[in-house]
Parts: structure tokens; C-alpha cells; sequence
């Protein structure tokens, strides 16, 4: 089960956040922008520390209740998909949606890269794919 | 190697990419190349302008070439452009520039258009011919899509047949690597 989908860009702001399921416990707005630069520091530290040569850094954080899992494009957007910790396919999940944005959001002519996501358009593609997977 | 390009960029063209009616984008094209000549009446200007576009197509460009490829990071300047010919023009234009002149240092080539869809139809005014670069475009999307995966490039043209030249030529000059943001130690 997908949980929620984060987008942060490439300075560690968050531009997107949302939850696919009722009754999830949300934080405060303000922590979930603390949230994405906080990962967007560890993930850089993480793909600078491995000892066996380059790194991508950081791709899953594995919890009790849920798995976070990453996905940095070659743009340094990230993609922070947070799923229960049995979901398999995230890798599908997590294409269609990087398709999804550069469809609806970055050939949006109207959209500023780098600022916030509110595009209903790509809204109501997500979800919709969000469901079918 | 350069035939697996070739092959990747063969097989996105035929099941990945939407098309549309070549007339409707070269008229679009060329009406905003001429609203442009109207509007600033310097040819220098509408080069300068046209580059500045295709740098914004460029940037928003990149993800889609991305996404539909998932094309990874190329290791060096040269098999990033034998990737944005055989895979990225192709996706977008259908036409696979060659790239050659190699300088010493691989750090500049240039891309041999042989056709270019931007060109049909199209004869300059005598008083264009030796000063408008009409796909100038071009130019800015290379420079904006390779700056979005960290390469800084120059990209112009150096001739076009649209001008009487022999062949039209895209020249790309490797400027340096960009940094990726390293957060502030003092944040």
C-alpha cells in the first residue's frame, strides 16, 4: 500500500506532499518542510561517504510500519515514496509517478521549476495511478 | 557501444513518444520566428532571443528525455553526446545528428544536422541570410537540458544551409561540471 508521496527539490525544499490513504497522521506543515531538508542533508551525506567508490546515496529507510523509499532523478529532484513495509513494486510505482511529473508538471508552461507543486491536473493523474498499482 | 544508442533511441521513438503533425510545429515554429524578427527588428536579438527559449524548453525537456529513456548518467562529455544525438533528437525531431570534429581534449565537437525538420519550407529574406541563425533554438535547449543534469555547455551554430552553407553545424563546447548543492555546514 502506498502511503504518501513527497517531491523535493533539488535544494532540499519540499514541493509536493500527499497522502493516498484516510486516517494517516499528519504532521505539522512546517515539520514536513523540517522533514525534506533534514533527508535531503542525510541523503547528500550518504552518497559521499561510501568507502567502495561513487554512491547514489540514501534509497530506502526501513521502520517497523513503513518503508521510505527514494528515488533521486539524474536532476537532483527527489521523489520520497512512503509505503506499509510488505509493498513490493515500488520501482514501477515510482516511474510512472517521475512519468507523471514530467508530463503534468514540468510541461505545464505555467509552472515555475523548483516551486511548489499545486497543479490539479497532476493531482488528479496521481491519484488515479496511485489506485491502480 | 554506439549502435546500443541508436537502438534505445530507435525503440522510444516507436513506442514511447506521441507525435504530432510535422506542419503544425514547423508553422508554429516559424511564426514565432517571424513574430520575433517583427518585434525587435535586430537579428542579433531574435538569435539571443530564441537561444533564451529553447533554454527554457531545455530545462523541462530533460525530465521528459529522463523519464522516457531512463537513461542513467553518462560517464564522460562524449557519451553524452552521442546520447543526445541518437537518443535525444531522436525522441524529439527524429533526426540523429552526427557527431564529429572532435577537439583533442574531448571537450568540443559539433553536431552535423543533416536534416532538420525546423528548416522545411523555409528561405530566408536576403537581408536575414548572413545574420539570423533560424533554429537557434536548438542551441538553448542543449545548453538548458545539459545544465539540469550538471554540465555547463556552449552550443551555437556555425553554419546553415538555410544561409547557403553546405551543411548546417551545431557547435558544443564542454564549459565544466556544475556543483551539486552542498547543504551549508553552518545551517
Amino acid at each position: 500500500m502506498i502511503l504518501s508521496l513527497y517531491i523535493v527539490n533539488k535544494a532540499g525544499g519540499l514541493i509536493y506532499q500527499r497522502d493516498f490513504n484516510e486516517g494517516l497522521n499528519r504532521m505539522s506543515s512546517n515539520d514536513y518542510l523540517i522533514l525534506a531538508g533534514t533527508f535531503h542533508s542525510i541523503h547528500a551525506i550518504t552518497s559521499r561517504i561510501s568507502p567502495t567508490g561513487h554512491s547514489d546515496g540514501l534509497e530506502l529507510l526501513e521502520a517497523e510500519t513503513f518503508k521510505l523509499h527514494c528515488f533521486q532523478t539524474v536532476t537532483g529532484t527527489k521523489f520520497l515514496l512512503v509505503t506499509d513495509p510488505v509493498h513490493h513494486n515500488v520501482e514501477s510505482a515510482l516511474k510512472r509517478i517521475y512519468d507523471m511529473y514530467s508530463d503534468y508538471v514540468m510541461k505545464n508552461p505555467f509552472y515555475t521549476p523548483e516551486m511548489p507543486i499545486r497543479l490539479e491536473l497532476f493531482d488528479t493523474h496521481l491519484l488515479r495511478a496511485i489506485r491502480t498499482l | 557501444m554506439a549502435k546500443q544508442y541508436k537502438t534505445l533511441g530507435e525503440e522510444i521513438w516507436k513506442n514511447r513518444v506521441e507525435t504530432i503533425s510535422a506542419e503544425l510545429f514547423i508553422f508554429t515554429y516559424g511564426s514565432l520566428v517571424t513574430q520575433l524578427v517583427k518585434d525587435y527588428e535586430d537579428y542579433d536579438q531574435v538569435n539571443a532571443h530564441l537561444e533564451k527559449m529553447g533554454y527554457n524548453i531545455g530545462v523541462r525537456l530533460i525530465e521528459d528525455f529522463l523519464a522516457r529513456s531512463g537513461w542513467g548518467r553518462c560517464t564522460d562529455f562524449r557519451e553524452t553526446m552521442e546520447v543526445v544525438s541518437k537518443i535525444g533528437f531522436k525522441m524529439f525531431l527524429n533526426i540523429t545528428p552526427t557527431v564529429t570534429h572532435w577537439s583533442a581534449d574531448s571537450k568540443a565537437c559539433s553536431l552535423i544536422l543533416d536534416e532538420n525538420p525546423l528548416n522545411d519550407f523555409v528561405e530566408l529574406p536576403p537581408e536575414a541570410q548572413h545574420k539570423l541563425w533560424y533554429s537557434n533554438a536548438l542551441c538553448g535547449v542543449l545548453r538548458g537540458a545539459l545544465e539540469m543534469v550538471q554540465m555547463q555547455v556552449e552550443a551555437k551554430f556555425t553554419s546553415c544551409v538555410l544561409r547557403g552553407d553546405d551543411i548546417s553545424e551545431i557547435q558544443v563546447k564542454f564549459v565544466r561540471h556544475l556543483q551539486e548543492e552542498v547543504p551549508d555546514p553552518d545551517d
